[in-house]
């Protein structure tokens, strides 16, 4: 197996917060706290894009780099994961990461800073697995279960992807070399029907 | 009668002031592989638990049929 992988389809994304909506109510995520969310580049300007972003779970983790206390782990499928009980919410990781993945819940009655929360790939921590003690902490262990992270199997769109990097980059390439480009991906012809009717522009593959 | 209210409403009240206990670790522990499976009911059919092959092909199916929209699909 190669190493998981998120990727988000630009072209596909709808700026639907689906996969912000189900990564809150599979893990029962915190108010105030977001492992993934929708980023929307030239908001409002015609062709904006937007895409899904949070954790990219990278091969040399600027996290893991600065953490003080040395709380991440590599798991052999590639995740960055982090293990609660050492972490002393220092926010150094937060500074690091390019992606401002990792997140701090308010915690206890007067609001202090807590420990850092981030996606986990629904890979959940060093708790046993599918323990309350882990969901408590992490969240769900959609990986042990035989399943992948649920943002990307809720996306309406497909437009996030997440699995096996060798996997996802297959999916991507037959995707983009079936759509063809130009106005035929999503075009009026698409959606209402003409002489070209969404098939690909001749020559192309 | 009017102290044991006062206290069980203080008592309530309080409750909420409450904090989770949170434990430090000096050392990171190991995590278990995820084929080793959660051992719950959750778990998707058609792999088995602690085989890593088999759960590494089973991620690989449930990957492009759910996720790929040409997933069998002659060209």
């Amino acid at each position: 197996m190669a190493r998981m992988k998120f990727i988000c389809d630009a072209e596909r994304c709808i700026e639907c917060n689906g996969c912000v909506t189900a990564c809150k109510n599979e893990h029962e995520i915190p108010w105030g706290v977001n492992r993934r969310r929708v980023v929307t580049l030239n908001d409002g300007v015609p062709g904006e894009k937007s895409i899904s972003v949070a954790c990219m779970h990278c091969s040399d983790a600027p996290c893991m780099a600065v953490c003080p206390v040395d709380c991440f782990y590599h798991t052999d499928e590639g995740l960055v994961l982090h293990d609660k009980d050492v972490c002393i919410g220092c926010g150094y990781c937060s500074y690091a990461c390019p992606f401002g993945a990792p997140q701090f819940p308010s915690q206890g009655t007067f609001g202090v800073r807590g420990k850092m929360d981030k996606c986990t790939f629904c890979a959940g921590g060093p708790e046993e697995h599918g323990s309350e003690a882990e969901f408590e902490k992490y969240g769900r262990n959609r990986l042990a279960e035989g399943k992948l992270p649920a943002c990307a199997e809720m996306c309406s769109t497909k437009a996030l992807i997440a699995g096996d990097g060798d996997v996802v980059a297959d999916i991507l390439r037959n995707r983009v070399v079936m759509r063809g480009k130009g106005a035929e991906v999503w075009g009026w012809g698409t959606a209402y029907g003409s002489k070209q009717g969404g098939q690909p522009t001749p020559g192309t593959k | 009668m009017k102290a044991a209210l006062l206290i069980a409403t203080l008592a309530l009240t309080l409750v909420a002031c409450s904090e989770q206990p949170q434990t430090a670790n000096s050392q990171k522990r190991h995590d278990a592989p995820p084929y080793a499976g959660a051992s719950q009911v959750f778990n998707d059919a058609g792999w088995k638990a602690g085989d890593k092959a088999s759960w590494e092909q089973h991620l690989k199916v449930r990957a492009q049929r759910g996720q790929n929209d040409y997933y069998g699909r002659k060209n």
